[in-house]
């Protein structure tokens, strides 16, 4: 791998990027820092506030709980589609139609509106009308993810488990799909264990998409929306009100501009600093394995 | 003796996988079953009685939306805006990606950042301010509107993606290309943009994909005349009489594009969602 050249004029071909993301995110985006240190009454007398709103929700406990269910979703659900996604990516057929319309499939998720995500579980998990509702009632378990909440809980992780898994598993895959026969066969000589082929082969190879794939996911889940709002509405009480659905309640629901606008930047701060760290780590790899 | 021995370990481990893939797949595939079987079925029978397979099957609920233009014009609506944020979003993307892939300059790894942490905004933060901005500049409820806001998560995504499949190609062929006298413009778009054509076709993927399943920033920033059919459905959830087989055949139609879609690219998706990079 050659060093790339260093070329100034390349600043050219990245100017329309800039000045489109610029327009839809800059501007915005000022906007949201402008109106972050401001109170509004009705109408457009906005007055300065400083910090004012930074320090009423570092101590409100709306922002702080809504922080930590999301933090818990997003953990539950990195530690269930990580290992399920490789797992499932370990047990797809490797060639043939057969791999093609697993793809296909797995795929499916995916592509669908996250609303209508969101209505699939409705009418999958309603006790009176869905499938899941009614056979888990049947059972004789009580469950009702309008009502209760650990009900609704479960519910939206097996949504997001069901909807994203795929995901996971899509990346491993193509990571899986990268590893030369060489590998193996030379497993199979030193008569390696299933295990330590996919301790010692498998996950080394995987590494790369694996860090793809558990920053999407991250970030995603971090700032999921539609799909707990369209089954649960954030409910029942505030059980599902994750960190975006909080804000949009904020900002178009109440139209409180200044606590809106303060939210979001720390909201996208913590997204960012997360990021940041994930990324760090990938850009490292990639050069360690452009030197190897 | 050791052939026979391999096969006896094998068998349990195939068999095992196949029982992962099934139960999987399963999974995935018993909820949108569920959804499809609803919409072919008549509210009453929804409500009432609890089937696996459609009693009477009916297709009125196909009907209502596809006579309905409050309902139709929404598929029409999510086709504009999420081709014209496919198309702008390439556009933009192909000569960012190509300067990122083939050149060091000021700034360069500080910009790439930057750009993907749009990719990481949530949208939620962004609706407010998205409202504002297009209103003010008379662009609320058009497709452009919508197409230019997707653009905040799909351009770095894009350029993201192209990147990666542009990486794969040897920088040779552009200092051969100049050498035999290719002007910038003529190399790229005769020689470059064909030889990425996969990468192309799988970014467009995820551009189409992204805008597609988004419903936040779209139902922000329609009202009437661009509102998409996410939007329409999640109107017809909090309307007080729930007509379940119309909201179920309105969400199978919604699954149709994604699915024909895929069918195209199939044998670039894993590659794809790698975001090239494999």
């Amino acid at each position: 791998m050659m060093q790339k050249p260093v070329n100034q004029r390349a600043w050219l071909l990245v100017l329309p990027v800039l000045a489109l993301v610029a327009f839809s995110s800059v501007i915005p985006m000022m906007t949201v820092v402008n109106y972050s240190f401001q109170d509004s009454f009705g109408g457009n007398d906005f007055f300065w506030v400083g910090l004012e709103w930074y320090r009423e929700l570092l101590q409100s406990e709306r922002l702080w709980d809504a922080l930590g269910r999301q933090l818990l979703f997003s953990a539950i659900i990195l530690l269930i589609e990580i290992p399920l996604g490789i797992l499932v990516a370990l047990a797809m057929p490797k060639r043939g139609w057969l791999a093609s319309l697993c793809l296909v499939l797995m795929a499916l998720p995916l592509l669908i509106p996250y609303n209508v995500v969101g209505t699939i579980w409705q009418v999958f998990g309603r006790s009176d009308i869905g499938l899941l509702g009614r056979l888990v009632t049947d059972l004789g378990i009580s469950y009702n993810y309008a009502q209760n909440a650990v009900d609704a809980w479960v519910t939206v992780i097996a949504m997001d488990v069901w909807h994203w898994t795929s995901l996971v598993a899509l990346l491993s895959y193509a990571g899986l799909r990268s590893i030369p026969d060489a590998y193996y066969q030379a497993a199979k000589i030193d008569q390696a264990s299933r295990w330590s082929v996919f301790r010692y082969i498998e996950l080394p190879k995987m590494r790369g998409v694996l860090i793809i794939a558990i920053l999407l996911r991250f970030m995603d889940s971090f700032m999921i929306y539609t799909e707990p709002f369209v089954l649960t509405g954030g409910g029942p009480g505030n059980a599902t009100t994750f960190l975006s659905i909080d804000l949009v309640k904020m900002a178009l629901g109440q139209f409180d501009l200044g606590p809106a606008a303060a939210f979001s930047l720390m909201y996208f701060l913590v997204i960012l600093l997360i990021s940041y760290v994930f990324y760090t780590v990938m850009i490292t790899m990639d050069k360690d394995e452009t030197k190897a | 003796m050791s052939a026979l021995n391999q096969s006896a370990i094998r068998l349990p481990k195939v068999r095992l996988s196949a029982l992962v893939m099934i139960a999987y797949l399963l999974f995935l595939l018993v909820p949108i079953y569920w959804l499809v079987i609803m919409s072919f079925k008549s509210n009453s029978e929804i409500l009432n009685a609890f089937t696996l397979w459609p009693e009477d099957f009916t297709l009125d609920n196909y009907r209502i939306i596809l006579t309905d233009a409050s309902w139709y014009m929404g598929y029409v609506n999510s086709f504009i805006y999420v081709s014209l944020n496919t198309v702008i979003s390439l556009a933009v993307a192909l000569p960012a990606a190509y300067a990122f892939s083939r050149y060091r300059f000021y700034g360069d790894n500080h910009l790439f950042f930057w750009l993907l942490t749009n990719r990481m905004a949530p949208p939620a933060v962004f609706a407010l301010p998205f409202f504002q901005l297009y209103s003010s500049v008379n662009l609320f409820d058009t497709h452009i509107a919508v197409a230019l806001a997707h653009c905040l998560f799909n351009v770095p995504l894009a350029v993201w993606i192209l990147e990666g499949f542009m990486r794969g190609v040897p920088r040779e062929i552009d200092e051969t290309a100049f050498i035999d006298g290719y002007g910038f413009t003529r190399f790229f778009t005769r020689i470059f943009v064909p030889m990425i054509a996969p990468g192309i076709g799988v970014t467009a993927f995820f551009c189409f994909m992204f805008s597609w399943v988004e419903l936040l920033l779209s139902r922000t920033l329609t009202s009437v005349d661009a509102k998409p059919i996410t939007a329409i459905m999640t109107r017809t959830v909090s309307a007080s009489g729930l007509d379940w087989g119309v909201l179920a055949a309105a969400g199978v139609l919604t699954i149709i594009p994604g699915a024909i879609v895929i069918y195209f690219v199939r044998s670039y998706i894993a590659k794809g969602f790698a975001l090239g990079r494999v």
